[in-house]
């Protein structure tokens, strides 16, 4: 696909339009009567992964660049979330919007670095710098190594939002969820958005016109790592701790099975995505080990046969964008 | 002698060395062939590590359910591995010919969850002992030091085998068409050389380097299923930083950081585990293409 076309088609037309609020509002009502058939719990910790997910795709999506070490967003943002509300005393926002800082730090430091490289060298240079960080998370006095920050407490956003309430917890989460799933929506269908597709399909040739392609992608990297950031703070909060698990590389590769089995480079597969990879891990957790295999078979399975994923799929038999 | 705070004895920066070239013989063999896939087959292989944990495996199940010793395990892991990695790439890999190579990095990083997964279930995650051979056993006393004699073995084999790696693609006939084949597979089938299986060989052989190299570090680390995705990172990072395009660089490279790794461990010992992710880091920003690496 041309530059031209591709920014024709990418041009929402008025039934997008409608499948795209119709698809959105379904999805709240969704959340909305998720916790009375659902495990609250469960489905807070399903939104966190969503979002972090969402945050991946805006990268492997709409430029191809396939980064297998966005744990270290997620993992590096709870950490300091969790640290500046326990030990500094700061509100949740406040420690959020910390966490979420420090992630951008790293996604602006490691981006310039890896943003030169493309494909499989970009893949492995991320995975190579987040075992930096996991290992700078094992030795770092904040983060108590093997044991990891525990008893976080909830406190009062803003200073009268009473997070330990578990429905106000909830609500809270949903609305931090919804809110990051709309940047990424509305960075995808803006001029940004556009530029970057332009760039994914035909990098010489955008160049050419004059943008700059590693700029645009880089600003991706780094709005990526900031929506992966908020993912992370918020799961601390939601799980009232930061543990080694959330900046490992197993984690790194759960956020590209949720996307792939979701379907990449579109709106909601990343959602249903983590979804079903979160209920697979709590609901099939008694088969220990197993999961990982089967994680993995999935995996080759949807490599081999199911590349556009369920809503990918989806989407592409009903010929609409979702 | 006093750096950085840290006193430090000769025989200790003599035993860090040592180390740091024995773990530079596994970078070498595991980055070398990364590189002899790469270089045919243009994928990242992300079950090599999961590879160089069956080769360890292997031995231990030669030695304790056939009774074969150390000796056999060194020929018939690599074989056994690599004709399960040929398998493999003929079932799976093969139909990713025409897509995207991120698909291919996937499905074998999907492989490799699924092989570790199934160790782990088996094994657990403990590890299980696996005697250095008598040949091997006991020490040389150098004078300033003692070197454990399989260790010298490890570092001797793993030269060994590197150098005839190097020797075979880039002085023989068939290293010719494998290169032949990397710039032009059209053309080379074109004179009736059978592309397809020299990809499948290509595949195996790269395994089968990572199996070996499981061999060789069995009697040291124990043998465990997490042994593989403990070290693929820092393997990846030596690939970074030696760049994807020379064979050579490869071999080099991990034999350097080995020992960048193990003197850092002498005198800084908290940046042990980070140095070569903090080199490659430099090398991007000075050399994006990596340091043997040429221009994609």
């Amino acid at each position: 696909m041309d530059l031209e076309a591709s920014i024709i088609t990418a041009d929402m037309t008025r039934q997008d339009r409608r499948v795209s609020g119709i698809a959105f509002a379904i999805m709240v009502a969704v959340i909305a009567i998720a916790p009375f058939f659902a495990y609250p719990f469960f489905v807070m910790q399903a939104m966190c992964f969503a979002l972090f997910a969402c945050a991946f795709n805006l990268l492997i999506g709409y430029a191809n660049l396939l980064s297998l070490g966005h744990a270290m967003f997620f993992g590096l943002a709870s950490y300091v979330c969790a640290h500046a509300a326990k030990v500094w005393g700061l509100e949740p926002v406040s420690a959020i919007v910390v966490g979420v800082a420090a992630s951008a730090v790293l996604g602006f430091i490691t981006g310039a670095l890896a943003i030169r490289s493309a494909g499989i060298y970009f893949a492995m240079i991320t995975v190579a710098f987040s075992q930096m960080v996991f290992f700078v998370c094992v030795e770092a006095p904040f983060t108590h190594g093997e044991d990891g920050i525990q008893a976080v407490p909830q406190g009062r956003a803003l200073g009268f939002i009473d997070l330990s309430n578990p429905w106000i917890l909830y609500c809270f989460v949903a609305a931090v969820f919804l809110f990051g799933f709309l940047v990424v929506q509305r960075a995808v269908n803006s001029p940004f958005g556009e530029i970057l597709k332009a760039i994914r399909e035909n990098e010489p040739r955008a160049v050419s016109l004059g943008y700059r392609a590693l700029q645009y992608k880089l600003a991706a990297f780094v709005l990526s790592a900031v929506i992966a950031g908020l993912a992370g703070a918020t799961k601390a909060l939601v799980v009232q701790n930061a543990s080694l698990t959330d900046v490992s590389f197993p984690t790194s590769g759960e956020v590209v099975l949720m996307t792939l089995v979701g379907g990449m480079g579109t709106f909601y597969g990343p959602v249903v995505g983590a979804l079903i990879v979160i209920a697979m891990q709590n609901y099939l957790a008694q088969f220990g080990e197993w999961v990982t295999v089967i994680q993995g078979v999935v995996f080759v399975a949807c490599v081999l046969a199911f590349r556009r994923g369920i809503v990918g799929e989806l989407a592409a038999r009903a010929k609409v964008s979702l | 002698m006093t750096i950085f705070g840290h006193t430090i004895s000769m025989s200790q920066l003599y035993g860090q060395l040592l180390i740091g070239l024995i773990n530079g013989s596994f970078y070498a063999l595991l980055s070398l062939g990364l590189a002899v896939i790469f270089g045919m087959l243009t994928i990242v292989n992300f079950a090599h590590g999961a590879f160089y944990m069956m080769g360890a495996f292997v031995a231990y199940f030669l030695l304790h359910g056939l009774g074969l010793n150390y000796w056999w395990a060194l020929i018939l892991a690599p074989l056994i591995v690599g004709a399960i990695g040929a398998i493999v790439e003929r079932l799976f890999l093969k139909r990713l010919a025409g897509f995207d190579p991120l698909y291919s990095l996937l499905l074998t990083f999907g492989l490799a969850l699924i092989i570790q997964g199934l160790f782990q279930n088996y094994f657990g995650a403990s590890g299980m002992p696996y005697a250095i051979p008598k040949q091997l056993a006991g020490a040389y006393n150098l004078g300033f030091m003692f070197l454990p004699v399989y260790r010298g073995w490890v570092i001797l084999a793993s030269a060994v085998v590197c150098f005839a790696t190097w020797l075979i693609i880039e002085k023989t006939k068939l290293g010719a068409y494998l290169r032949a084949a990397t710039e032009n597979p059209t053309m080379v089938r074109a004179f009736g050389i059978n592309v397809p299986r020299m990809v499948t060989v290509t595949y195996g052989f790269g395994v089968a380097l990572a199996a070996f190299a499981g061999v060789l570090a069995a009697p040291i680390n124990q043998v465990r299923p997490g042994m593989g995705a403990d070290i693929i990172a820092v393997v990846f990072a030596v690939v970074v930083i030696g760049g994807m395009g020379s064979i050579l660089g490869s071999i080099v490279t991990g034999f350097v950081l080995g020992v960048i790794e193990g003197l850092t461990k002498v005198f800084y010992p908290e940046a042990s585990n980070t140095v070569v992710f903090v080199i490659m880091a430099i090398v991007l920003l000075i050399r994006p293409t990596g340091l043997f690496g040429r221009a994609a």
